[in-house]
C-alpha cells in the first residue's frame, strides 16, 4: 500500500491513517469544522478518563437496544436521501440513531444489533450500489450469523422499468428472515417517483422504532447528527429555469448519435456543485407524443382528472407529470388485464422474461396502446402510470473554469420504431432548447464522486461515450486549482472521426499537461471491437503503476456492460502485475473502493 | 545571403534526419488524425499532403472535433504511364482506401484523395506492391518529371519516355526514409545520414519541375517548368535536346516580386549529357537559390536576380563545357487529340477526356467502373496526359470495338460530343481538400464551361477551340497563366480575369479584370468573345486575336529559336 495523504505532521499509523483518509474523505467543510469540535470533546473526555463518546457510534455492547441502525446503500443518492430523512425525523422524535452507509458498517456489530432499518437501491440488471456491494455479499454468504434477536424492516428502491425492480432490496428482506430476524414491517418497494412509497414507509418506521425503543430508555444523551440539509432554495420538487446558453451537438454529421453539449446557467440560483455532481433535469414530455396517447385513447385533452387531490387536464397529467416514454412492469401488468393478448400475457409469465425485457426496452407507452390496444379509463390510465421523474446528467463544467453555469453532455435518445419515430423524454425536451429557452434544474450532490482531496493524487478516469462528462468536470477542476497530481483518461466510442466527444479540448489538455495521457477505443474502426477495457488491458503494466502509487481511479458511463467488463479489466491488473490470485484482486478492488480510491458513478 | 535568416522549412528539413522527422511517431498517435507541424513538411516529399475537408471545417470546430483531416497521396510516374495491371492495383485502392476517385494531374501522376492517417501506410504499401512509388512526387526535390505522351511518333516517345524515367530515377532522394516508414524496410547503419549526393542534406530551396517535350506538340507546356527539355529528332531517331531554363507559374497575389515566367531556350545537349546538364541546373539552383523566403525560392527567381548569362555560365562551368546552340524546333499547340489515332508502328491509341481528370463513378458515367473494364481487356498500356486526360495506348485494331464498346457504355465518351472549349479546359483541385485554395476550381469548372459554352453559341463560335483553364489560387497548378482564358481564385466566388495566352504555351496571359464574379466575367466575355466573332482573321485563336488588336497588351513570347532563324 502507498502512503496516505493525513501522515503530515500525523501521529497516527499508516493504517489509522488510511482509515482517517477514508472517513473524511468526500466530507464538505462544514462537516470536517463540526468533526474537528466533536473530536476535541472526545479527546477532552479521554483525557478526563470518560470512556464512552458523545455521540452515537457505539461499540456493539453499549446499550444496543437504546438505539436503531439505519443502513443505507445508495448509488445516484435517493437511498441515501431517505435514510437522513428518516434519521432526521427519528432524532427529532428524541430516539437514538446511528445512520451508517453500508460500506461503512463494522460487518462483526451485525450479530449485536437490535432494531435495523435498510435503505438500499437496486442497480443495472439487479445489482446492489457499489457502497453496498460488501454488505449484500457478506449477508449472503455464510459467514453472516443467526439473527434471532434483530428486528428490521427494508425499503428498497428502484426503477420498474427494468425488469429486477427493487431485487437487492427484496434479497435483503428475505436474507434477514432467513437468519433468523422478525420483520416489523413489510418490506416498501419505491419506484422512480419515490416518496409515494417511501414516505408511508418511513413513517410507520418511525412508529415501530417509538414503541420498541420506548420500553428501553435512552441511556446518553444524544448530540444530533448533522444531517445535510436539502441544498438551497431550489430542489427536486422546485426546479431551477436555468436559462440554456448553447445546445450545439459535438458529434459529426455523418455519426450515428446525436450527443449535445448543453450549457446552461445558474446566475442567481445560488445552486453550487462539486465536480461529480449530476444536474437534475425535469423535462417535460412533447407535445406531439401526449397528442399521439390521446388520440390512441380516443379522449378528450382537456378532461378533468383529480388523482389524489390534484386536479389537471388530462393533456396536463400525461405531458407534465407522467412517464410515457418507458414502461414499467407493474403498469405492464395492468394493460396486460384490460389488453387480453396473448403476446403481453406470455411476456408476464415466467419463461417470458426475454420477451418481457424487449418490450421493456423497445416499446413506449404509445407503442403499446396501439399496438395491443386496452379499453383504459383515462383516470385509471393516470393513475396506473408512473410519475414522471427528472433525469440525471454528470455534470460536465466545473465552477472554478465556467463560473454560474453548468455543462452536459446529452446523448439524445432517438430511433424508428413501430413505423413512427421515437425519441426519449429529455432528448425531446432537451433537443430543440435554444436561447430564449430554459430547463428547469436542480442539484443532485454525489459524493461518492470526488476528487482526491489531496491534489498531489494521481487521477485514473475511465469514461467511454457520454461517461466522460465529469472527467471534464474533473478536469478543469484540477487544471484551475493546480493540482500536481497526473491526470489519465481512457475514452471510447464508435468512431474516432465522428464521435470523438470533446477531442479537441482533450487535445488542448494533453498540450498544456493538464492531461497526462489519454487512450483511446473506438470500437467500429476497425474490424475487431475494441473498447476501453481493451484500453485497459493494453496499458495494464503502466496502469497498474499508477494505482500502486495511489492513484484514484474513477468509471462513469454504462453500467449494464462497460462499468462491469471494465471491473474485471481492472482486477486482471492485479493478478496479470501484481501477483494476486483471482480472489484476491477482487478483494484488492474492494479494499479501494472501501478506501475511496475507486468510485464509480454509472447508470 | 548569410545575413537572412533561412525559413522555418529549412531548419525542418535540416533537422529531420534526412526527411524523417517525426513521422513514425505522429502516424501512430491516436489523437488527432493529424500528423505533427513540423512532419507536415517532411510527408510532402514522400509524395503526400495534409489536407482537411473544408466544407466541414467550421462545423467541426463548433462540434469541439477536430479538422476532418484526410491526406492527398500523389504518385511518382514519369510520363504517366501505367500497365493494365497497375491500373486495376491504382483502381482497388481508389476504392478501398480512399474517396472512390482517381484523380489525374497537370503532371500526370495519379492522386488519391480523402486517405486518413490510420490508412495511409497501408495505402502507401498497396501503391508500392503495384510498383509505383510515391517518394520525391512533392517537396523540396525533382517532381515527377513530365513527357509528352505523343503517341504517334511511337518510336521517338519510346526514347524519349525512357530517358525522362531515367532521369527520374537518378534524382530520386537517397534516403532511405520512404522505405523505413512506409515499407516497414529495416533500419540499416547510416540510418539518418544518407549520403545524398545530388541534393544534400536539405535538399533544394523549393520544387523543381522537369519536363520532357515531343515538337509538334506542347502539351506539357514545357516553358512552364524549371527544367526543360524539348526533344530534337533528326530522321525519326532522337538527336538530344533543346534545353529550357527558369519555367515556374506560383505567383502571390499582391506582391509583385512573385510572377509566372516562362523558360529561356539556352542551348542543345545530345542525350548522352543529360543527367550532367540536369544534375548541373539542378545544383546550381541548389547552391544559389533564396533559402530565406520559399515564395521566391524558384530557379525563375533564382535567374532573374542574378542574370541568365551567369546562369549559364555557372551551369557551364560545372559541365565543364559550353552548351551547343540550341536547334529549330516549332510547337503548334498545347492541347490532346481525342479519339482514336493510329501510331508509326500500327498500333492504336484512344484518347479519352476525362473533365478536370477525375475519374469517380456518378450519374451520367460511371468512368471509374467502365475504365476498370477496359484495364481489364487491355493488352497496352495507359498514359496520362498532361491535360489532365487519359490515353488508352498501344491497342491492337482488333481490339478497338470491344473497348470502343465499354468507352460508350460506361459514359467515357464525352470527347465525342463536347465542345472544343470543354475538351481542353483545365481545374486543379481546390476546394474542399486543397489547404491553398481560394476559391472553387474542379467543382465549378461544369458549370463555367456551360455558361461560356452559352455565350459562343450565341456568337456563333461554338467550334472554336479556346483554351480555358481554372485555377482556385495563384500557385498555378492548372496552369492557368497560360489559357486564353483563365479565371485565378482570389475569395470564394471571386476570381482574376487572365486572358490573351497563346494556344501553344509560349505566350503568357495578362490580367484583365481584377477580383471579379461570375457575372462581371461572362459580361467582359460576352463583349469580347462579340468582336472575336467579327473581327478574327482566318484560324486566329482567341488569345492572339486579344493581342492582335491591342486588347491585351503584347507580352513577350518565348525566343524560339525558329523564329530566331526566320
Amino acid at each position: 500500500m502507498s502512503a496516505e495523504p493525513a501522515r503530515l505532521l500525523s501521529p497516527l499509523s499508516l493504517e489509522k491513517s488510511a482509515q482517517l483518509t477514508r472517513l473524511v474523505d468526500g466530507l464538505d467543510a462544514d462537516v470536517l469544522y463540526w468533526l474537528s469540535g466533536y473530536l476535541a470533546a472526545v479527546g477532552a473526555q479521554r483525557r478526563a478518563g470518560s470512556a464512552s463518546p458523545p455521540v452515537a457510534a457505539p461499540a456493539a455492547a453499549a446499550a444496543p437496544q437504546a438505539s436503531v441502525t439505519i443502513l443505507y446503500g445508495s448509488q445516484t443518492g435517493n437511498a441515501k436521501r431517505v435514510a437522513e430523512g428518516l434519521a432526521r425525523e427519528a432524532e427529532a422524535g428524541g430516539l437514538a440513531v446511528r445512520l451508517v452507509r453500508a460500506d461503512a458498517y463494522p460487518l462483526r456489530e451485525l450479530a449485536g444489533e437490535r432494531l435495523l432499518y435498510v435503505v438500499i437501491s437496486t442497480q443495472g440488471e439487479g445489482d446492489p450500489p457499489d457502497d453496498a456491494r460488501g454488505f449484500v455479499e457478506f449477508l449472503a454468504s455464510r459467514r453472516a450469523p443467526k439473527l434471532p434477536q434483530l428486528r428490521y424492516a427494508v425499503l428498497g428502491l428502484g426503477d420498474s422499468s427494468y425488469p429486477q425492480f427493487c431485487a437487492i432490496g427484496n434479497a435483503i428482506d428475505t436474507r434477514l428472515a432467513e437468519l433468523g430476524a422478525s420483520r416489523v414491517l413489510a418490506r416498501g418497494e419505491a419506484d422512480v417517483d419515490l416518496d409515494a412509497v417511501a414516505k408511508p414507509w418511513s413513517e410507520s418506521a418511525l412508529r415501530h422504532a417509538r414503541e420498541i425503543l420506548k420500553s428501553t430508555p435512552v441511556a446518553a444523551k444524544v448530540t444530533p447528527l448533522r444531517v445535510p440539509a436539502a441544498a438551497g432554495a431550489w430542489h427536486r420538487a422546485r426546479p431551477f429555469a436555468a436559462p440554456v446558453l448553447a445546445n450545439q451537438r459535438i458529434t459529426a454529421r455523418d455519426g450515428g448519435r446525436d450527443v449535445r453539449h448543453i450549457e446552461l446557467s445558474l446566475e442567481g440560483s445560488g445552486l453550487a456543485y462539486e465536480p461529480g455532481d449530476s444536474l437534475g433535469v425535469c423535462a417535460t414530455n412533447a407535445p406531439a407524443l401526449v397528442e399521439a396517447i390521446v388520440a390512441a385513447l380516443g379522449e378528450k385533452p382537456d378532461r378533468g382528472i383529480a388523482i389524489g387531490g390534484d386536479e389537471h387536464a388530462f393533456a396536463t397529467w400525461l405531458g407534465e407529470k407522467r412517464e410515457l416514454t418507458r414502461l414499467t412492469r407493474p403498469f405492464l401488468v395492468a394493460h396486460a388485464e384490460r389488453a387480453r393478448a396473448d403476446a403481453l400475457d406470455r411476456a408476464l409469465k415466467p419463461g417470458g422474461e426475454d420477451a418481457l425485457r424487449r418490450i421493456l426496452s423497445d416499446y413506449q407507452l404509445v407503442d403499446l396502446l396501439r399496438e395491443f390496444p386496452a379499453p383504459w379509463d383515462a383516470n385509471e390510465l393516470v393513475a396506473a402510470l408512473r410519475p414522471l421523474a427528472p433525469r440525471l446528467y454528470s455534470i460536465a463544467s466545473s465552477r472554478k473554469a465556467v463560473g454560474d453555469e453548468a455543462h452536459l453532455a446529452v446523448a439524445l435518445v432517438a430511433y424508428e420504431a413501430f413505423g413512427s419515430a421515437h425519441r426519449g423524454a429529455a432528448s425531446a425536451f432537451l433537443s430543440p432548447k435554444g436561447d430564449a429557452d430554459h430547463v428547469p434544474v436542480f442539484i443532485e450532490p454525489n459524493d461518492r464522486f470526488r476528487l482526491p482531496a489531496d491534489p498531489a493524487r494521481d487521477i485514473v478516469m475511465i469514461g467511454p461515450g457520454t461517461g466522460v462528462a465529469p472527467f471534464r468536470a474533473f478536469l478543469q477542476e484540477r487544471a484551475e486549482t493546480g493540482a500536481r497530481g497526473r491526470n489519465w483518461l481512457f475514452f471510447g466510442n464508435p468512431h474516432f472521426r465522428s464521435d470523438f466527444l470533446y477531442q479537441v479540448e482533450w487535445q488542448q489538455a494533453l498540450k498544456q499537461q493538464t492531461l497526462h495521457r489519454l487512450d483511446l477505443a473506438f470500437s467500429r474502426d476497425q474490424s475487431e471491437k475494441v473498447y476501453v477495457q481493451h484500453a485497459i488491458r493494453r496499458a495494464g503494466r503502466e496502469l497498474f503503476a499508477w494505482i500502486e502509487n495511489g492513484a484514484h481511479v474513477y468509471v462513469c458511463g454504462d453500467a449494464t456492460r462497460m462499468a462491469k467488463d471494465v471491473d474485471a479489466a481492472l482486477a486482471e491488473l492485479f493478478v496479470t502485475h501484481g501477483g494476486l490470485e483471482r480472489e484476491d484482486a477482487a478483494a484488492a478492488l474492494a479494499r479501494m473502493a472501501q478506501a475511496r480510491r475507486y468510485a464509480r458513478d454509472v447508470y | 545571403m548569410a545575413a537572412t535568416p533561412l525559413s522555418p522549412v529549412e531548419r525542418i528539413k535540416s533537422a529531420s534526419r534526412r526527411l524523417r522527422g517525426t513521422l513514425a511517431e505522429s502516424l501512430v498517435d491516436p489523437v488527432t488524425g493529424a500528423i505533427a507541424d513540423d512532419d507536415t513538411q517532411l510527408i510532402k516529399f514522400h509524395g503526400s499532403y495534409q489536407q482537411d475537408d473544408r466544407d466541414l471545417r467550421e462545423e467541426r470546430r463548433l462540434q469541439k472535433l477536430e479538422p476532418a483531416y484526410s491526406f492527398m497521396i500523389r504518385t511518382r510516374l514519369p510520363g504517366g504511364v501505367v500497365g493494365a495491371k497497375q491500373w486495376l492495383a491504382l483502381d482497388a485502392i481508389a476504392t478501398t482506401h480512399a474517396n472512390g476517385t482517381l484523380r489525374l494531374t497537370t503532371r500526370q501522376a495519379f492522386q488519391f484523395h480523402g486517405v486518413i492517417k490510420r490508412e495511409l501506410k497501408t495505402t502507401l504499401k498497396a501503391i508500392n506492391a503495384a510498383l509505383i512509388d510515391t517518394i520525391a512526387a512533392c517537396g523540396d526535390v525533382n517532381r515527377n518529371v513530365m513527357v509528352s505522351p505523343n503517341p504517334v511518333q511511337s518510336h521517338a516517345h519510346a526514347s524519349v519516355y525512357d530517358w525522362a524515367a531515367r532521369l527520374s530515377e537518378h534524382l530520386r532522394p537517397r534516403t532511405r526514409a520512404y522505405y523505413e516508414i512506409w515499407l516497414d524496410e529495416e533500419r540499416v547503419a547510416g540510418s539518418g545520414e544518407e549520403d545524398e549526393p545530388i541534393y544534400g542534406a536539405t535538399y533544394l530551396p523549393r520544387k523543381f519541375k522537369i519536363a520532357f517535350a515531343v515538337p509538334p506538340t506542347n502539351d506539357v507546356d514545357v516553358f512552364a517548368n524549371d527544367l526543360g527539355f524539348v526533344a530534337i529528332l533528326d530522321g525519326g531517331e532522337l538527336a538530344g535536346f533543346n534545353v529550357t531554363v527558369g519555367g515556374g507559374l506560383g505567383a502571390t497575389h499582391g506582391d509583385a516580386a512573385t510572377y509566372p515566367r516562362l523558360a529561356d531556350v539556352v542551348g542543345f545537349v545530345s542525350a548522352e549529357r543529360l543527367f550532367q546538364v540536369a544534375e548541373a541546373v539542378l545544383t546550381v539552383q541548389r547552391d544559389f537559390g533564396n533559402r530565406s523566403e520559399r515564395k521566391r525560392a524558384r530557379l525563375k527567381y533564382t535567374i532573374d536576380d542574378r542574370g541568365l548569362d551567369w546562369f549559364v555560365g555557372e551551369v557551364e562551368r560545372r559541365l565543364g563545357a559550353p552548351l551547343e546552340p540550341a536547334r529549330p524546333f516549332a510547337f503548334e499547340h498545347s492541347g490532346d487529340r481525342f479519339g482514336w489515332i493510329e501510331g508509326r508502328d500500327g498500333r492504336w491509341h484512344l484518347t479519352l477526356h476525362i473533365e478536370s481528370g477525375r475519374i469517380a463513378d456518378r450519374e451520367g458515367g460511371a468512368q471509374l467502373s467502365g475504365l476498370r473494364e477496359i484495364a481489364r481487356i487491355h493488352r497496352g498500356d495507359f498514359r496520362l496526359t498532361p491535360n489532365q486526360n487519359l490515353i488508352v495506348a498501344g491497342v491492337d485494331n482488333a481490339d478497338r470495338a470491344s473497348i470502343d464498346a465499354l468507352v460508350e457504355r460506361f459514359g467515357l465518351d464525352g470527347f465525342r460530343t463536347a465542345s472544343p472549349l470543354r475538351r481542353e479546359a483545365l481545374a486543379c483541385v481546390a476546394m474542399p481538400t486543397c489547404p491553398l485554395a481560394m476559391a472553387e476550381a474542379e467543382r465549378y469548372l461544369p458549370d463555367l464551361v456551360t455558361r461560356v459554352e452559352a455565350l459562343l453559341d450565341k456568337h456563333r463560335l461554338g467550334d472554336v477551340p479556346i483554351l480555358l483553364r481554372v485555377s482556385g489560387c495563384p500557385n498555378g497548378c492548372s496552369r492557368p497563366y497560360l489559357g486564353e482564358i483563365a479565371l485565378v481564385g482570389k475569395a470564394p466566388g471571386r476570381y482574376n480575369l487572365m486572358l490573351g495566352a497563346d494556344a501553344k504555351g509560349q505566350r503568357l496571359n495578362r490580367l484583365h479584370r481584377e477580383n471579379v464574379a461570375e457575372p462581371e466575367i461572362l459580361e467582359t466575355l460576352d463583349a469580347l468573345l462579340a468582336r472575336y466573332a467579327g473581327e478574327r482573321g482566318a484560324g486566329e485563336r482567341f488569345g492572339d486575336f486579344l493581342v492582335r488588336t491591342g486588347i491585351v497588351p503584347a507580352r513577350e513570347s518565348v525566343k524560339i529559336p525558329m523564329e530566331i532563324l526566320t
